[in-house]
């Protein structure tokens, strides 16, 4: 169920590596050092009273480990789950936390000069989380800057320091 | 038998001995003292010294001579003990136990310390001699001959004349060290350990508190305190008769300071030493304790494979699979055994903490332990150790009144401070109460306004005083050493809520207020029923359930508010519904075909409605918070059989929850119909 990501050696270090993947027709990337691994999606316990993106609770390896849907969340794509659904690892600071994407496609390496700002795009996603727009050929992908994102007060995946 | 192993039994000894001296002397009833109390305290004092005699400890001999000489004198009541007195005794224990600790690591111990406490000693020795020299007069000689400070007093606009008078003033204070007169300023460096406050009280009556200014300039340490100067008891009797409070808390910090670097050295010495002991990293603990849950999960899920074989060809599968059951659980006990600690080890060491801090602040108190025996995960009791004390200080602080409040209020002059632990259910309850005056509602609310948080006259009782729990909040009048700073509360609060618990307050103005600390095992097995409802499973810890029933829809009656209530034997319950409270899709709704448990955790009891109960059994608590966060009514997770999570229920947080819910959908709907409707049902 589960692959192992192959790390590409690359031999310039101002590159970005990072996985593709896909929401809708939209292609996305995340700096692949974030990512742990990918899987399938299964196992998922539901937890009440949260957003509906956050699809609950699964056990990786003995780690209670949150699951969240990016497709409910940028309103993007069909939220079905089957032995097809994705599941990206992610491991943020100490934590781990697993996205729900429609497809991984690629990893790529991104020279400096293939990342532009990004405009506002005024929804779904805010700029605030985005490290820019990645430029290769004539794909765009969108750098989303994952762990700013994830640990967002939105998101309410981590606990938020109150007064 | 080797020279080392005398030392070595003369060590282990020496500890214990010092160890019973210690705690005699906190138990000490000072105005009517026990004479075998007395007599054990000397004999501690008087092995002690023979074996350092014999070994050649020259320091230790010395030091327990002395508290010897002193001790033997109160046992044939020659002496009349105060609490000063024993306070020093308190303080020559902690040396010796430094002392010894440092003769068993093979170094010399801190000379300065032991210079310091044997002035001391001498000092009540001669005291008590010549009684005809005024009492208070040892008493401030002693603090100077310590490590004194040295002040820089500036006089400014007073006449070259008047300089030679204010030096002479100044002089019964300390020492003069140094002195600078010009035109109309005089500078005079003093060293003294009397407060600021104080000499500038005095010296106002000769001059305006804006001409003068009081500077601390050194804070002379171990090199100048070397030497003893006593002070002429003539000279420091006719002093404006130094409060004896003022000077405790050096000589306190200076025996404490003393003793550091010998605790850190005495560590290093029961790793060298002790063979029958294990000192394993806390890390190694918990990677075994993990790698067991895993064995344990794996057991049971190959327990439910094997359990679906045909009985007669899977006979031997079957025993060897119970056996394994048997040696997993086995297993887990021992491994989890290895962390837990009874909450002695943090109970202990509050007595001389009490005692200490109530002598400093003038009050007299009882402390009372319960439950030392409750066995609390390492890691917790480590991480428990700060938020108590702090606790305890404040109750000691602000909550336990001066015996002379406590009078005029009617109560015993006494306080007490109960310190009490214990398990419930999956929780262990820590319980900090005193009797002391509680809570001020005004300055609370006072406090909060002045500090910005919204506040009004209407909120009840208990609101108020959740409010101490907010940043910055302090509603002490005088800022003191102990507490006061508002740096407080707020900070205990998160502590606990970082190992995962709460904390909540309690207070009866005039009768005293109890602080309930209630711990998750955020590690550890918890023995926990399985419920079902609709498809999915929760955990209900065990302990929490008082029964199961079935109940007749004659049992059932609403309330207003939207609320039903379930008649038991007389008893009214609140009635739970988990599928509402956790939107479970597909549940079973008809009260008759479910199951209502009777469940309690904290405070009242109440009926919790599930679709069924599967089965009881222990499990693993897994922390939601270590990669999400915390989850409104539920306490944890765990790993089931087939390797899925499952919540498992806070109860506590269940019910508060329910209310909740009910209040939002009363709003939305109208209540009348929708009570109507859910009784048909």
């Amino acid at each position: 169920m589960s692959q192992a990501v192959a790390y590409k050696t690359e031999d310039d270090s101002t590159n970005m590596e990072v996985l593709v993947f896909t929401l809708a027709t939209e292609e996305y990337a995340v700096d692949i050092l974030k990512v742990q691994e990918i899987r399938g999606y299964s196992g998922v316990t539901r937890i009440a009273n949260v957003p509906d993106f956050v699809k609950g609770v699964t056990n990786l390896r003995g780690e209670i480990v949150p699951i969240v849907d990016l497709r409910l969340k940028f309103d993007l794509g069909n939220a079905t789950y089957d032995e097809h659904t994705v599941v990206i690892v992610l491991n943020i600071g100490e934590r781990i936390m697993g996205v729900v994407v429609d497809g991984v496609s690629d990893v790529l390496s991104l020279t400096p000069d293939q990342i532009k700002a990004a405009p506002d795009f005024g929804s779904g996603l805010s700029t605030e989380y985005l490290q820019g727009l990645g430029s290769i050929d004539e794909r765009m992908l969108i750098l989303v800057d994952i762990e700013k994102m994830m640990t967002s007060r939105e998101m309410a995946l981590v606990e938020q320091a109150t007064a | 038998m080797d020279i080392s192993d005398l030392y070595q039994t003369f060590f282990d000894e020496a500890d214990e001995l010092l160890d019973d001296m210690e705690r005699l002397l906190i138990n000490l009833d000072i105005a009517a003292p026990d004479d075998e109390d007395l007599n054990a305290i000397f004999r501690a004092a008087h092995s002690i010294k023979g074996g350092a005699g014999t070994f050649g400890f020259a320091y230790l001999q010395d030091t327990t001579h002395l508290l010897e000489n002193l001790l033997d004198r109160a046992r044939h009541h020659e002496l009349t003990l105060d609490r000063d007195m024993v306070d020093v005794f308190l303080q020559t224990r902690d040396l010796l136990k430094a002392q010894v600790a440092c003769y068993r690591e093979q170094d010399t111990p801190d000379e300065a310390a032991y210079e310091r406490i044997c002035a001391t000693l001498r000092q009540l020795a001669a005291q008590d001699a010549a009684p005809q020299v005024q009492g208070s007069a040892a008493e401030p000689a002693q603090p100077l001959a310590e490590g004194t400070r040295v002040l820089e007093i500036t006089i400014c606009s007073v006449a070259a004349g008047e300089h030679d008078v204010l030096v002479e003033e100044l002089g019964l204070f300390g020492d003069i060290v140094a002195r600078e007169s010009s035109a109309d300023r005089l500078t005079v460096h003093l060293r003294s350990d009397e407060s600021e406050a104080n000499i500038e009280s005095v010296l106002c009556f000769v001059v305006d508190a804006d001409q003068l200014s009081i500077v601390a300039v050194t804070d002379q340490g171990a090199g100048t305190a070397l030497e003893p100067t006593p002070v002429p008891a003539g000279e420091a009797a006719s002093a404006s008769a130094p409060e004896p409070a003022a000077t405790r808390p050096a000589s306190a910090g200076d025996a404490a300071s003393g003793n550091e670097p010998a605790a850190a050295r005495s560590d290093k010495r029961t790793a060298a030493t002790e063979t029958s002991s294990l000192r394993v990293s806390t890390e190694k603990v918990d990677r075994i304790i993990n790698l067991v849950g895993e064995l344990v999960i794996t057991q049971s899920m190959l327990e439910q494979t094997t359990a679906g074989l045909d009985p007669e060809l899977a006979a031997r599968l079957a025993e060897g699979m119970s056996q394994l059951q048997r040696n997993a659980r086995d297993l887990q006990e021992a491994v989890m055994s290895v962390r837990m600690t009874p909450m002695d080890y943090v109970f202990s060491r509050f007595p001389r903490l009490v005692r200490d801090l109530s002598s400093k602040l003038g009050k007299q108190v009882e402390l009372e332990t319960l439950g030392a025996s409750t066995e609390l995960d390492k890691g917790l009791i480590e991480r428990i150790m700060d938020p108590l004390t702090h606790l305890v200080r404040n109750s000691l602080d602000h909550g336990i009144e001066t015996p002379e409040a406590r009078e005029a209020a009617g109560k015993p002059r006494t306080g007490t401070l109960t310190l009490a632990a214990r398990h419930q259910g999956g929780n262990i309850l820590i319980e900090i109460r005193d009797d002391g005056a509680g809570l001020n509602r005004e300055r609370l609310l006072a406090k909060a306004r002045q500090n910005g948080l919204p506040v009004s006259d209407a909120m009840s009782d208990d609101e108020v005083w959740q409010l101490i729990f907010a940043p910055g909040f302090s509603t002490a009048a005088a800022v003191t050493d102990v507490s006061g700073r508002g740096v407080g509360m707020d900070v205990v609060k998160r502590n606990i809520q970082q190992l995962g618990g709460h904390v909540d307050l309690a207070c009866e103005p005039g009768a005293g207020t109890t602080v309930r600390i209630v711990l998750p095992l955020t590690l550890a097995i918890m023995d926990s029923m399985s419920v079902r409802v609709g498809a999915e499973v929760f955990i209900m810890p065990l302990g929490a359930i008082m029964e199961s029933m079935q109940v007749k829809s004659e049992q059932v009656k609403p309330v207003a508010g939207g609320g039903r209530v379930i008649h038991v034997r007389g008893e009214y319950l609140a009635l739970v519904e988990l599928h509402r409270v956790f939107d479970v899709p597909n549940a079973e709704t008809d009260l008759a075909r479910g199951i209502v448990m009777v469940v309690q955790s904290e405070g009242r009891p109440f009926a919790l409605f599930v679709d069924e109960l599967i089965g009881q059994h222990q499990v693993v608590v897994k922390n939601l918070e270590t990669h999400y966060r915390k989850v409104p009514g539920v306490s944890a997770a765990t790993i089931l059989g087939d390797g899925s999570v499952a919540l498992i229920l806070d109860v506590l947080a269940l019910s508060r929850l329910s209310r909740q819910r009910q209040k939002t959908e009363t709003r939305v709907d109208t209540p009348s119909v929708n009570l109507e409707q859910e009784i048909v049902s």
